[in-house]
């Protein structure tokens, strides 16, 4: 044998021994989070999973527990992601459209613009909660706590997501395509409206959903907003008072210590609902994603 | 715009022409009769031919520096003219100012003339889209749309607000651009699914659709294959019965097969090691390759130095 050939079989223990606790310590950190998340799957599908029926997503609020159902809650979460996605769709797009295609990086205006919308997206979600309620519930728009105010306010907060998203997807559709439609005549809105638009399209709506996943489960805003904690009834209207499914998971865990064993487990089934609408909100962005993408 | 069927282009050239240039290219009247006076009548021949650019003094910068400049040399109609010469020499700044490109560079520049029929085409009051209407571009790398073949050349006609049968636009645009008897049978497929060479004469026949008067080509066979380039280099002859040409190559034998005029451009450094590009010679292409004025440009053609 060769001197090569024996120096191939014999190999570096250390550098291997390196290499394979690197493999372990990844592993590690991947099973820390997946471990966590499954411990909470079993709690709550333990908990939750007696009361999710037909039952529960068709009935009310009640005084009684084993007569509670989401009903309400859903109907207002529905509600106020339709307000959502009509306001962050356009805006979020126009927003897009206009930092990629128009704006001059060179001017510092453009470049503070920018910055803020990166630092819009790390506010703290109770901070868009006073927004709303200091300028649409209250205040210039004193829209009071329903739904229109409620929808605003968590567009505003995903707003950024969407604007940032919007851009990746626009900035993905080479430069060449812009130069060949321009080439031709078209005007830059043309260009745009056209050639742009059509081909970012899957990269925005993959990051609308995300957004309006991020707004489903968010609680925060919403109590500072003012949703109701105990109503009755659907939304009829923008102008109609609210509750919302992460809300009325709050006023049920929050219940006194007496009623918690009722009302716990209803809990636990407005989680799973919750969650099911998230993982079919998720599936369609991936499914988008991978069915629409353009390969450049 | 025009209201004369695309599938006439000819007539409608010559007919727009009548109109006069100032219409054709979006300037305003008052912006003409304050115009400087160039040399001769507007748009006359300066040589043998009519010339359809004429280049004075152009220099192009990216910021403070130039990237080509002292470019003097008219263009003329129904001609091919090749601008060649080493890497940097500003070839593909130069063609790129001949339709205003340049101008989605925000830094980019341009002094001196160019004249188009007569008419500074960075004149106050030119609209870049409508020169771009009438002076057509195919880029080094194919770009076609994202689209089908049939959407890629009915795009250009339906945002200019062209009139006429579109089925009968796009089958005169892919035969003008030669392409047609091998993508009737799958108009409506991806153009995405063609070869590189299909591409790229798609995008020539998406150029022709919109009935230009100029084709620029900047190295258009670049990324092509020798018999992709054969058809293409057929294309440009027969094209230019109808059209006038300018093209960018690297590849010399490439113009001196197709080209009746040539601009060769090197390479300058200035006192700071500046780079830019200049002219140093402009004749055709006959005399550039067989009987150079220059010693650069002698060594160059003969291959003495890249």
């Amino acid at each position: 044998m060769s001197a090569h050939g024996e120096a191939i079989g014999k190999g570096s223990g250390s550098r291997r021994t390196k290499d394979q606790s690197f493999r372990v310590a990844l592993l590690v950190a991947v099973g820390i989070s997946i471990l966590l998340l499954g411990v909470l799957l079993v709690d709550v599908v333990a908990d939750g999973s007696g009361r999710l029926s037909w039952d529960f997503i068709t009935s009310f609020s009640s005084i009684s527990a084993d007569q509670s159902g989401i009903q309400a809650a859903l109907w207002g979460t529905i509600w106020l992601m339709a307000v959502c996605a009509i306001f962050i769709v356009p805006v979020g797009v126009a927003t897009a459209i206009y930092l990629e295609e128009y704006a001059d990086e060179t001017k510092w205006y453009n470049r503070a613009i920018e910055v803020n919308i990166q630092n819009l997206a790390a506010v703290p979600s109770i901070v868009y909660g006073i927004l709303g309620l200091a300028f649409l519930v209250r205040g210039f728009f004193d829209l009071g706590a329903v739904v229109l105010a409620g929808g605003l306010t968590l567009g505003l907060l995903v707003l950024p997501v969407v604007i940032i998203a919007g851009r990746e997807a626009i900035r993905a559709v080479p430069p060449s395509i812009r130069e060949g439609s321009l080439a031709l005549g078209a005007t830059q809105w043309q260009t745009i409206w056209k050639q742009v638009l059509p081909a970012s399209i899957p990269g925005i709506a993959t990051g609308v959903i995300l957004a309006l996943s991020r707004a489903i489960g968010e609680t925060a805003p919403l109590i500072v907003v003012g949703a109701a904690t105990f109503i009755a009834f659907n939304p009829e209207g923008l102008d109609s008072r609210f509750t919302a499914m992460p809300i009325q998971i709050f006023d049920w865990i929050s219940r006194p210590s007496n009623d918690v064993n009722n009302y716990r487990p209803l809990a636990a089934a407005g989680i799973l609902l919750l969650m099911i609408l998230l993982i079919a909100m998720n599936s369609v962005a991936i499914w988008l994603r991978n069915r629409y993408e353009q390969k450049w | 715009m025009t209201d004369q069927p695309v599938t006439e282009p000819q007539d409608r050239r010559e007919e727009e022409q009548e109109r006069g240039l100032s219409q054709r290219i979006g300037v305003r009247q008052d912006a003409v009769a304050g115009a400087p006076a160039v040399d001769g009548p507007a748009g006359g021949p300066r040589g043998p031919h009519e010339a359809i650019f004429g280049l004075e003094e152009v220099q192009v910068s990216y910021g403070p520096k130039p990237a080509v400049r002292g470019v003097n040399f008219d263009i003329g109609k129904n001609e091919i003219t090749a601008l060649i010469g080493p890497s940097g020499c500003g070839k593909s700044t130069l063609i790129r100012c001949l339709n205003r490109m340049n101008d989605l560079i925000p830094t980019a520049r341009v002094e001196g003339k160019v004249l188009y029929h007569g008419q500074d085409l960075y004149g106050a009051g030119v609209d870049a889209v409508e020169v771009r209407k009438r002076i057509g571009m195919v880029f080094q790398k194919p770009n076609p749309f994202p689209k089908s073949i049939y959407d890629n050349i009915a795009f250009g006609p339906r945002v200019l607000g062209m009139k006429g049968d579109m089925d009968e636009i796009v089958e005169h645009a892919l035969k003008q651009g030669a392409v047609w008897d091998e993508v009737k049978d799958r108009l409506k497929t991806n153009a995405f699914g063609m070869s590189g060479g299909q591409q790229q004469r798609l995008c020539i026949a998406r150029c022709l659709a919109v009935s230009p008067d100029v084709i620029l080509m900047d190295e258009p066979c670049s990324a092509l294959d020798p018999i992709s380039t054969g058809k293409i280099e057929d294309l440009m002859m027969e094209l230019k019965q109808d059209f006038s040409i300018v093209i960018v190559t690297h590849n010399m034998q490439q113009a001196a097969r197709v080209s009746d005029k040539t601009a060769f451009f090197t390479v300058e450094l200035d006192d700071e090691e500046h780079r830019s590009g200049r002219v140093v010679e402009f004749d055709d292409t006959e005399k550039i390759f067989t009987n150079p004025g220059d010693p650069r440009t002698e060594a160059y053609v003969t291959g003495k130095v890249g």
